[in-house]
């Protein structure tokens, strides 16, 4: 059974895409505190619809990841990004 | 006197006087409460991200000062009585938030420079 597993032979070689060693940008840029009045900063880490992008995309800590939801539904509540869009970008 | 940060919405409907008068009522009642007004920017009439009771634009002000606990409760308090403060943030400025509010007031102030 093994042996048919190793017959298959893909067309091209399954990239495996190296692991991208991720890093917190903020410590990194060592920014210290997160504003929730500039709308422009915070969609970095918005998807299309609006919605807060994960740590694990993002590759930001859980202190700074903390911060960031926390400016996004400040931002949220005075308007200044919406609660739910499309194609926002 | 803990430092903070308030963020209120006006309903566009108001005139330049009407606007006017209520921003001044804000900074007046927290001068009568004892609290020292470091800095105010009206960022004009803006586009809101979702409409708030069927408008979609608001004037947006802040102003930051340093106040006791006690006097926040009254502020908001005449914030939810305004019918005419669609929405309100009030914020207490933790260390970091302070210093970058020093950095992003002298920014702005070399901006003005600038612009004028």
């Amino acid at each position: 059974m093994a042996k048919e597993q190793s017959e298959i032979r893909y067309l091209t070689p399954p990239s495996v895409d190296v692991k991208k060693k991720k890093y917190c940008r903020f410590k990194k840029s060592g920014i210290r505190y997160i504003d929730y009045k500039d709308p422009e900063f915070l969609k970095k880490f918005l998807n299309e619809q609006g919605k807060i992008l994960p740590r694990r995309i993002t590759g930001t800590s859980l202190k700074f990841q903390r911060r960031v939801a926390q400016a996004v539904k400040r931002a949220r509540h005075l308007a200044l990004l919406p609660y739910v869009t499309d194609l926002m970008k | 006197m803990n430092h903070y940060e308030t963020v209120f919405i006006l309903t566009p409907v108001l005139s330049d006087v009407q606007m006017k008068e209520t921003v001044d009522k804000f900074t007046s009642l927290l001068k009568e409460e004892g609290a020292v007004i470091v800095n105010e920017e009206n960022w004009g009439l803006r586009k809101l991200a979702y409409s708030i009771d069927k408008k979609s634009t608001g004037f947006y002000q802040l102003v930051e000062f340093d106040a006791d606990p006690t006097v926040i409760a009254k502020l908001e308090k005449q914030f939810r009585r305004d019918e005419r403060v669609i929405r309100f943030l009030t914020f207490r400025q933790e260390k970091y938030a302070a210093i970058y509010a020093e950095k992003r007031r002298g920014l702005k102030s070399t901006k003005e420079v600038k612009e004028n």
